[in-house]
């Protein structure tokens, strides 16, 4: 049993992807034990109709999630009525929660707009999920360069907001504050989707609490062996096992 | 059969070149990794004189010393002394248990100072890795990309060249190199993104592609992802995961008496 929180539907912008069509994905979830994955789309990060965006995701899960796939709504705050979108995910939709890219929407974390979208997520009880980033810049369209997000007050923004259930995902660079300070600060979990190196969940769970760890794909971008197979190379028992790979998922949405 | 091109001593537990290939071993293990090729020391440095390539030559020669039955070195060498690296060459291949050499940043590979260590490469079979990338946000001033290797593999046409990382930017590296037959491309050291391994196949076939990993800053996981979830055939996978290299390395090994 797998919970992913860190998936997504559509097309990449820049490069067809082996599973970017919703039946295949979901056929590939399914082989691998997967029994929820929570998408967003790849359309939510350049798409300025983020009402359109969310409508087709909740669709997309409707009609070939087969139960696996949770919509995860994007929400853009430099648009006008940004609101809505997010009244829209938790009250038309029902979603359990949102996913932000501040990098590619061209904001920092100190905007006041955003403040405002963790407080409002607060309010609705929603998961906010932050990507910190989703390509190696190294690799980026050489006309399309997307910075890392930086924490800058996020930390402060944690804190002040102890009902915020907050998800970094794609965290392993960050900083400062660390990681790891982020995770304390409050109701925060990472994903481990970028943590990398050799042995690369042994050294996450001795600066991050397993208990604070969920599994992340970020597939179909990333093949999804790439995050099962960590949990080979790393011998960590049963029972982190198996909290990184769903209890702790189900617990932060249950 | 898996056989790891591409592995360093570093960013892995232990102080001493033999604790971490110790360590890195454990790892290999559980992931069912039987051979490895170790270059450079436990710090690396981008543009080493003579000195300094010796010193991280030793600390592999070290490593490797207990694990000869498992483990390969390649001589580490700056290109920028020329002289110096034919030493090192023989020193770590002719008179040493190394099989190749790896050249890093240093020096862009389109330089004709390469030329005399490229031939002494062939004469001795060695196997001749090369590091590539292609940044959108930049190279090193000495870092060579795929088109440089191409133009180094147009010299050398009869001599075989590993295009490192695939240049980065795979779906230029791959296009790059993809005249030249003389070079095959490493896997190593860059995100598990999807798609890689299908084009490296359609477009220089299977017996091109090398599965190397980049550990320790790399996992074995993210690096052998790329082949075991590729959409290409299981004697497409094989022949990427060991097969290849070890068929690039059997003259050297054989010269040297040593049993693939």
């Amino acid at each position: 049993m797998i919970i992913d929180v860190n998936a997504y539907v559509s097309r990449w912008p820049f490069r067809r992807l082996p599973f970017d069509d919703t039946p295949a994905l979901v056929e590939r979830l399914h082989q691998s034990d997967f029994t929820e994955a929570w998408v967003g789309s790849f359309d939510g990060l350049f798409h300025e109709d983020i009402a359109r965006v969310n409508a087709e995701l909740v669709s997309e899960c409707e009609r070939h999630g087969a139960g696996l796939l949770k919509p995860m709504g994007s929400v853009n705050p430099t648009l006008p009525d940004w609101q809505d979108d997010i009244r829209r995910c938790h009250e038309e939709y029902g979603m359990a929660g949102i996913r932000l890219h501040p990098n590619y929407h061209g904001y920092m974390l100190d905007d006041p707009r955003f403040a405002e979208l963790l407080s409002l997520a607060e309010s609705f009880s929603l998961i906010v999920q932050l990507a910190f980033y989703m390509e190696d810049p190294r690799t980026q369209h050489k006309l399309v360069q997307i910075p890392h997000v930086q924490p800058g007050p996020l930390k402060q923004l944690i804190e002040e907001r102890p009902r915020l259930k907050l998800i970094l995902l794609n965290s392993s660079i960050v900083g400062p504050p660390t990681l790891s300070e982020l995770i304390a600060a409050g109701n925060v979990y990472a994903d481990i989707s970028h943590a990398e190196s050799i042995g690369s969940l042994d050294k996450l769970i001795k600066i991050v609490p397993y208990e604070r760890l969920l599994f992340g794909s970020h597939f179909p971008f990333f093949i999804l062996e790439a995050n099962l197979l960590k949990f080979q190379e790393s011998e960590l028992g049963e029972t982190i096992n198996a909290a990184i790979r769903w209890e702790n998922a189900r617990s932060l949405n249950g | 059969m898996i056989w790891d091109l591409h592995c360093h001593i570093s960013n892995v537990e232990g102080t001493t070149p033999d604790e971490k290939i110790a360590a890195m071993m454990t790892y290999a293990d559980r992931m069912g990794v039987e051979r490895m090729v170790f270059y450079m020391g436990t710090n690396f440095s981008t543009d080493p004189d003579p000195e300094e390539f010796r010193r991280q030559n030793d600390e592999v020669l070290q490593a490797l010393s207990h694990w000869h039955h498992r483990a390969f070195g390649f001589a580490y060498l700056n290109p920028k002394y020329p002289e110096a690296c034919l030493q090192e060459i023989d020193r770590c291949i002719v008179n040493g248990p190394m099989v190749g050499i790896k050249l890093w940043v240093a020096l862009r590979c389109n330089d004709p100072r390469l030329d005399e260590i490229i031939h002494r490469c062939a004469e001795l079979k060695a196997v001749i890795f090369q590091h590539t990338w292609l940044k959108s946000n930049g190279n090193l001033e000495g870092e060579s990309t795929p088109m440089d290797m191409a133009v180094l593999a147009a010299r050398h046409p009869d001599t075989p060249l590993i295009c490192g990382h695939t240049g980065g930017d795979w779906e230029q590296g791959i296009r790059a190199i993809r005249v030249h037959k003389n070079v095959s491309v490493d896997l190593a050291g860059s995100e598990p993104t999807a798609g890689f391994v299908e084009m490296a196949v359609r477009e220089l076939g299977a017996e091109r592609v090398i599965y190397g990993s980049d550990v320790g800053g790399r996992s074995f996981s993210t690096q052998l992802a790329k082949v075991y979830g590729a959409k290409i055939s299981n004697v497409e996978k094989k022949l990427i995961l060991g097969k290849n290299l070890r068929r690039m390395m059997e003259p050297i090994l054989r010269i040297k008496g040593v049993k693939p």
